[in-house]
């Protein structure tokens, strides 16, 4: 089954060079945007596209447009979220490794459509080698004349520059990222101010995804309807899914929003090796509400199915889990990730991710107890929308929701004075 | 011990691009473990906080705050394994344990001659290709087996040597 690339070069191929991205078309969109349209056409089309950001939350790019003032102050800012660190994620490392150019063109054009002075491209340190290959499309790119002063010629001056984070989950979450890139802790904001009105440096800035950004220069080409009618309604467009875990050809796969799960699991990824059982699906990085084997065969990878399914969309990170595998580990394996990375400034979640890790480790050495069990609902929801910004949650989810949905399993831990699945279960 | 004048131009050359100094705190910090053997010695700190008009309190939170700056020695191939959970579930644990055996250190530890040093990470963005090993900035390409350890270690060590007689 072939996959719908918009925004990667087809299979074996990379654009990383100006020349092999221009020879396919890359920056023909540009031109038509600054010498054909006004910058409120654009926004209107790209709101019109129904196009909703990939870095996790689905907010409509459009409407986040919007939002920043009208009067004309400067300069304003893009902050482009390459922080790419939800467990289960790994799309954007695509885009940077094999077509930089059609995030540079995505936010060339957005910068036309909100009067934007700067993008910075806040990239997570340990992508060194897409650090350095983004680097390279940007040099090419000023060289050629899409970035600088005067940019085809129009009166638009704009710059991008990439800036390398240093290892923290907590700053691909929108304001702190903003901390991060004025050189602070990533500890995240308060809101409001939302960042199209305060941002970087307190100026008007729009922060979207690097997937999101990269999406632009296509809708701009061939309009909003032809984007509209890719995916399903209220989810437009492909977006790149990453598969990992239990399954025959791990990867990522560029599909339309909508496509079936059981779709992405069993065809593209070739289904769960030695013909076991499908038994869980983490359907979009470890922040999302696991799914059971039995809701994932039935659900479609788009917004509005995942939340009837009682989970999100997030990044479109599928994380596959067969039959041989514990459930209260996996549980443990993202508690303890959530207790790492919580920044420390919320009590609700330094002290949370705290206790929901060691109940866990309790559970799986065998000391749990059936009140260890309320006790770890009781910290989800003593966590759950207490906080700043949404870490706390999604670490309330990844427990909470494990264990609702695989009760049996965590009784077991707990009458069996261990680990029922050891003989099988990988290990933490 | 001050920062060396290639150091200070290199980060120098990152002010224009930020309306504020502090901007360039963590650039700056990679280019010192850059030069440094990849860790940030004490005594650059306060030069550092000077060159970047700040106190030096907030230089020294920001590397606390950062699990890629390290405020104590690493070894000269820092090896990163990813435990989170697309890597656990194929075999990240087992890679930690041959590392373990291989060069006798837990996580977090260093090996006598500072060649090697042992962390356990967070997703890597690479689940893909799990399990995931990173060398220094390196990431490894396919998917890492415990039985690979011992060659890595060994061809690391060789060109240690190599490097050390050409220098």
């Amino acid at each position: 089954m072939a996959e719908l690339r918009l925004l990667l070069p087809p299979v074996g191929q990379n654009w990383s060079r100006i020349a092999d991205y221009r020879a396919n078309g890359g920056y023909a969109a540009a031109a038509k945007a600054l010498r054909e349209m006004k910058p409120a056409e654009i926004v209107e089309l790209v709101k019109e596209s129904g196009l909703r950001g990939r870095g996790g939350a689905g907010f409509v790019a459009g409407i986040k447009w919007n939002f920043l003032p009208k009067d004309g102050r400067r300069p304003r800012y893009i902050a482009c979220n390459a922080d790419e660190s939800e467990p289960g994620t790994f799309k954007d490392r695509q885009i940077l490794e094999l077509n930089p150019h059609k995030l540079i063109e995505g936010l060339l054009i957005a910068a036309w459509a909100n009067s934007i002075d700067a993008a910075y491209v806040y990239m997570r340190g340990e992508y060194r080698g897409p650090f350095e290959n983004l680097n390279a499309a940007v040099a090419e790119a000023y060289a050629a004349g899409y970035l600088g002063k005067n940019v085809l010629g129009t009166d638009m001056d704009f710059d991008i520059y990439v800036h390398r984070g240093a290892g923290a989950y907590i700053c691909g979450e929108e304001t702190g990222l903003l901390e991060s890139l004025e050189g602070r802790k990533g500890q995240p904001r308060k809101r409001p101010p939302f960042p199209a009105i305060s941002g970087l440096w307190r100026r008007p800035t729009i922060v979207n995804n690097v997937e999101t950004m990269s999406h632009v220069p296509h809708i701009v080409t061939n309009g909003a309807e032809w984007f509209k009618r890719i995916g399903v309604e209220k989810s437009t467009g492909t977006t790149i899914f990453g598969v990992s875990g239990d399954v025959v050809r791990p990867g990522t796969y560029e599909l339309p929003l909508g496509t079936p799960l059981r779709e992405l699991i069993f065809d593209y990824a070739g289904g769960i090796p030695e013909g076991r059982a499908l038994k869980a699906v983490v359907p979009g990085g470890v922040s999302m509400p696991v799914l059971t084997a039995e809701q994932a065969m039935q659900v479609t990878m788009d917004h509005q199915a995942l939340i009837a399914a009682g989970s999100m969309l997030g990044t479109g990170g599928v994380v596959v889990l067969d039959e041989r595998q514990c459930m209260v580990r996996a549980a443990l394996v993202i508690a303890r990730f959530f207790r790492h990375e919580s920044c420390g400034q919320c009590t609700q979640c330094r002290e949370g991710t705290g206790w929901l890790h060691r109940l866990m480790v309790s559970l799986e050495a065998g000391t749990g107890t059936p009140s260890d069990l309320e006790a770890i609902d009781e910290v989800a929801r003593f966590m759950d929308g207490h906080t700043i910004c949404a870490l706390a949650d999604a670490a309330a989810w990844g427990s909470g929701w494990f264990l609702r949905r695989f009760r049996q399993e965590f009784e077991a831990h707990v009458s069996h004075h261990g680990c029922p699945l050891a003989g099988t279960s990988f290990e933490v | 011990m001050p920062l060396s004048p290639k150091l200070t131009q290199r980060i120098c050359a990152e002010f224009p691009k930020y309306p504020e100094k502090r901007a360039v705190l963590l650039t700056a910090l990679h280019f010192v473990q850059d030069e440094c053997g990849g860790w940030v010695p004490n005594d650059v700190i306060p030069e550092l906080a000077h060159l970047l008009e700040i106190p030096v309190i907030d230089v020294l939170e920001v590397i606390s705050f950062y699990s890629m700056f390290h405020a104590e020695p690493v070894g000269r191939y820092h090896l990163q394994v990813c435990t989170n959970l697309p890597c656990c579930l194929r075999g990240a644990r087992g890679v930690v344990r041959a590392f373990e055996r291989v060069l006798d250190l837990r996580p977090g530890e260093r090996t006598a001659d500072g060649m090697f040093s042992l962390a356990e990470v967070e997703c890597l963005g690479s689940c893909g290709t799990a399990p995931v090993l990173q060398v220094n900035n390196r990431r490894h390409e396919e998917g890492f087996k415990p039985a690979d350890a011992d060659g890595l270690v060994a061809r690391l060590r060789a060109a240690a040597a190599t490097s050390r007689k050409k220098s």
